[in-house]
């Protein structure tokens, strides 16, 4: 039997508990050489335990190991530690950078594997006096670059980086890890959610990279929530669901629809969208932006003057990095803006956020874990804080109002509902906000939201890092929260499709302004030649 | 699995209660059982322990405030001890006699905290991230400050000045005749002739320790640990972060103050010059083996942790002084004082919620 006819990978019988609670459950699956296998799953699924395990992380070892066998090229192997993983030709991605920010793209990707050069100093004082052989480390790098065929310049600053230039960097340090003594070249990398941060140009020449990887004969295990990306590049879609293999089926012809619906064991239509007509003729404008700039790092925002009608869904949608993000957290004051923001006829002051909420706006912040969450308290203290602070709710009242006592019956009852409504999955409404997953704490993002009952509410990136299944559910809420109670509701996302199911209209943010704004029955065709900065030759009609 | 259950059920306990925390009460207790043995008197050791319990308590509440407000562990304390000092000095100027002057030295001291306190807070607030090194460096110097300032201000009661001169405060004054055992002495109970409850001393930190529990679930109390987990959360919800940590400051700071009159009027005099300057680093200690950390602390961690704490200390020095037969009570004071500071601090990160 030849080398080639073993599979690359192989994981038999695999099975996992953190303390009695099974998280893997009997997972079998084999990998060829340069086979791109797609895994995709729920939050909490048990994909990244299943990579952890494969790596050796230290969080496996300590929760009591794992059960089953690890094979590679036909050999049982046990890592004790993601280096070991390494050494035999396995890379991993990562969903978070592990870049360092003032060095070069080549000096991270060769990253303590520097060729050296000899040098008098060495004689003297041995080896730890050699110096970086410059020359050999570009040109490593270069190679490593070219074979993901990407514009990448490799003596740049990864702090002056964009980010999808950061990811490749990550990709290209995995590919520039050849055999050498210590471990065997690249075999399997791993990517986890490597398009999450990417722009969709960005997504398609990585994943055309990921194609010219795997006809070099390196396997690839790709993870993304992305499920058309799947489809387009991978050669099996393995689907996981509760910590088992729902799925394992060829890529070819297969619908997203499908692996939604395999994922999440019930249907979900992604593409399903009710058509509205919003009359803009009789709803008064409630917000209005005049000339706002705001210094946001990586999404500065320069000149936008924008109208929002009462009661309408309005999209703000483009490119990552060209300002979008900007004007909600410009508005809200929570970095430096200036211009002019009228709410209700009452202009608002900038640059503090307590004038912004006490005017009835909300914001869901696109940054859940660092703006959006108290990680260390309760689900309870979460979604009461902001509306006990600001209108002075969950409160109880002694001796004429100087003493404001915290209502923790009136708190439980509130976030029990929410939880209740939003369909939260937690213990109870005491457990600490952290220990949720993604989608779960976005929920808890916006019953926070809700619980101020505002009339105007920001959401940012709403469904960023969360599975098909709590996406489609965050999308209704808001729907919903808009039909029932009337709030007028900005939404600024990445994913213009996730702009059009909800949205009346969609304003397309570029180079800080606004660049067009259309229906949002407009063609997607429209929308991209907007995001790419070419005005619309037709009028649709949206800009009101 | 009937005979895991007991074990599950004994895991979960150690890991509420933290294991750290079972082996010094183990510890404890175990000295409590010696002590008989060596020939120290039970009845003694308990009463030192609960008036020694009585005496620091006040001033590790102190540490709660800022820990919430995520200004990290009140290293500053010195601080607040000095404010007090001014309210103890000033008291004895005034010279009324008995219990009420420890009550003026609270109404004297509580300009001075609140004054001092603001400043502090103004400067952490420039300094988010190194509040702990910070805090530590204006304890010390405050104390030096103060120990030019204890010559030169205008005390003339000649309880408090030197002899020789007529001038400048003496190192340490006794509270004789205006505030000693003014608490202790109050509703205290003799059980035995040895073991004496200072029920006064106990109330009065009750009565603080409810104040602080009932603040931390006011609208402002919720504010201040919201602004200690995620300041940028509590920024986004519309609150002033600066305004919310040096209220906390304040706080802490008059804790402190008050704190260090309980002190002197269990213990009989008022320290001036160097007497503040160590005083932080066992209130600190006391909270983290109390099982607070840097960013989060309960009342229940400043009983458990200041019994503990002063527990050790009182009773390390008796029971192995009368097992070895040599005066090293001193020695052995420092040595277990210090080593529980030093354990405590390496215990730091360690959460215990």
């Amino acid at each position: 039997m030849s080398v080639h006819d073993v599979p690359l990978l192989e994981m038999k019988h695999i099975s996992k508990d953190f303390f009695g609670n099974q998280v893997l459950n009997d997972i079998n699956f084999s990998l060829k050489r340069g086979e791109i296998l797609g895994l995709v799953g729920e939050n909490g699924a048990g994909k990244s335990t299943l990579m952890k395990i494969l790596f050796g992380m230290d969080e496996i070892h300590q929760t009591g190991g794992y059960g089953g066998d690890v094979l590679i090229e036909g050999t049982k192997v046990s890592f004790a530690s993601p280096s070991d993983a390494l050494a035999r030709g396995i890379g991993m991605v990562h969903q978070e950078f592990s870049l360092l920010p003032d060095f070069t793209a080549t000096e991270n990707i060769m990253l303590n594997r520097e060729p050296l050069t000899y040098t008098w100093l060495s004689e003297v004082f041995g080896p730890r006096m050699n110096v970086l052989n410059r020359k050999e480390m570009d040109a490593i790098a270069k190679a490593a670059i070219g074979r993901l065929n990407v514009k990448l310049d490799h003596q740049m600053l990864v702090s002056e980086m964009p980010v999808g230039h950061k990811q490749f960097t990550e990709i290209a340090r995995e590919l520039s890890k050849e055999a050498s003594e210590t471990s065997e070249g690249i075999k399997l990398l791993v990517l986890d959610e490597p398009t999450a941060v990417l722009s969709e140009q960005e997504a398609d020449s990585l994943l055309s990279s990921i194609k010219r990887l795997s006809e070099a004969g390196i396997a690839i295990i790709f993870i993304t929530h992305r499920l058309q990306e799947i489809i387009d590049v991978c050669d099996t879609i393995m689907v996981m669901r509760d910590g088992m293999i729902i799925k394992t089926v060829p890529a070819q012809g297969v619908a997203v629809t499908d692996i939604a619906h395999w994922m999440v064991g019930r249907q979900v239509d992604t593409s399903k969208r009710e058509v509205r007509t919003f009359d803009y003729g009789s709803s008064p404008v409630i917000l209005s932006l005049q000339n706002l700039w705001v210094n946001m790092p990586g999404e500065t925002v320069r000149d936008v003057t924008l109208d929002v009608h009462k009661g309408e869904i309005l999209g703000i949608g483009g490119m990552a990095g060209q300002g979008k993000l900007g004007i909600p957290n410009g508005a809200m004051g929570l970095f430096p803006a200036g211009g002019t923001v009228t709410f209700e006829g009452q202009q608002i002051m900038l640059n503090n956020p307590r004038n912004f909420l006490d005017a009835g706006m909300a914001f869901v912040s696109e940054d859940r874990r660092g703006v959006g969450l108290l990680l260390d308290e309760s689900l309870e203290w979460n979604v009461a804080f902001t509306a006990m602070q600001v209108q002075e709710k969950f409160l109880k009242k002694y001796l004429g109002g100087l003493i404001q006592w915290r209502d923790q019956q009136q708190i439980e009852e509130e976030t029990a509902s929410y939880v209740k409504q939003l369909e939260i999955r937690c213990v109870s409404t005491k457990q600490k906000a952290k220990e949720l997953s993604g989608g779960n704490q976005q929920k808890v993002c916006l019953a926070k939201a809700f619980a101020v009952n505002p009339k105007l509410l920001f959401v940012s990136e709403p469904t960023r890092g969360i599975d098909v299944g709590a996406k489609a559910l965050v999308l209704k809420a808001l729907r919903t929260y808009n039909e029932e109670s009337g709030t007028t509701i900005v939404m600024i996302s990445s994913e213009l499709e996730e702009l059009r199911s909800i949205c009346d209209r969609i304003a397309i943010i570029s180079d800080g302004k606004v660049f067009g704004t259309l229906p949002a029955t407009a063609p997607s065709a429209e929308f991209g030649l907007l995001m790419v900065g070419q005005a619309s030759t037709q009028d649709w009609g949206g800009a009101v | 699995m009937n005979v895991g259950r007991p074990i599950e059920l004994g895991k979960g306990f150690v890991r509420s209660f933290g294991l750290p925390r079972i082996i010094i009460a183990l510890f404890l207790l175990s000295l409590f059982i010696l002590a008989p043995i060596a020939g120290v008197n039970v009845g003694t050791s308990f009463s030192d322990t609960l008036n020694r319990f009585g005496m620091n308590a006040i001033m590790v509440l102190a540490m709660v405030p800022m820990i919430h407000s995520g200004c990290g562990l009140n290293f500053g304390l010195p601080l607040g001890i000095i404010a007090g000092l001014l309210g103890a000095t000033i008291s004895l100027q005034v010279n009324i006699p008995g219990p009420a002057s420890f009550f003026l030295a609270i109404l004297f001291c509580t300009p001075f905290a609140l004054i001092l306190g603001w400043g502090y807070g103004q400067l952490l607030n420039r300094v988010k991230g190194g509040e702990m090194m910070i805090a530590t460096y204006v304890g010390f110097s405050s104390v030096a400050f103060m120990c030019i300032m204890w010559l030169l201000l205008p005390f003339n009661n000649p309880t408090m000045v030197w002899g020789y001169s007529g001038s400048g405060l003496r190192t340490t004054i006794s509270v004789e005749g205006y505030y000693l055992h003014a608490l202790n002495n109050f509703l205290s109970i003799r059980l035995t002739r040895h073991l004496v409850i200072p029920t006064g001393m106990l109330l009065f930190f009750a009565f603080f320790a409810f104040i602080i529990w009932a603040f931390l679930h006011t609208k402002t109390g919720t504010a201040m640990t919201a602004v200690g987990s995620n300041p940028v959360f509590a920024r986004a919800s519309g609150i002033n972060v600066d305004r919310i940590r040096t209220l906390s400051v304040v706080m802490s700071t008059w804790l402190g103050a008050v704190g260090i009159l309980v002190y002197q009027q269990s213990f009989g005099f008022i320290q001036l010059y160097m007497g503040p300057f160590y005083m932080a680093l066992p209130a600190v200690s006391a909270i983290l083996i109390g099982g607070a950390s840097v960013n989060k602390a309960s009342i229940l961690n400043v009983v458990i942790g200041t019994f503990l704490f002063q527990g050790i200390v009182t009773m390390t020095p008796s029971v192995m002084n009368s097992m070895i037969h040599t005066d090293m009570s001193e020695v052995i004071r420092i040595v277990v004082s210090n080593g529980m500071i030093l354990y405590a601090l390496t215990r730091k990160t360690e959460a215990v919620r």
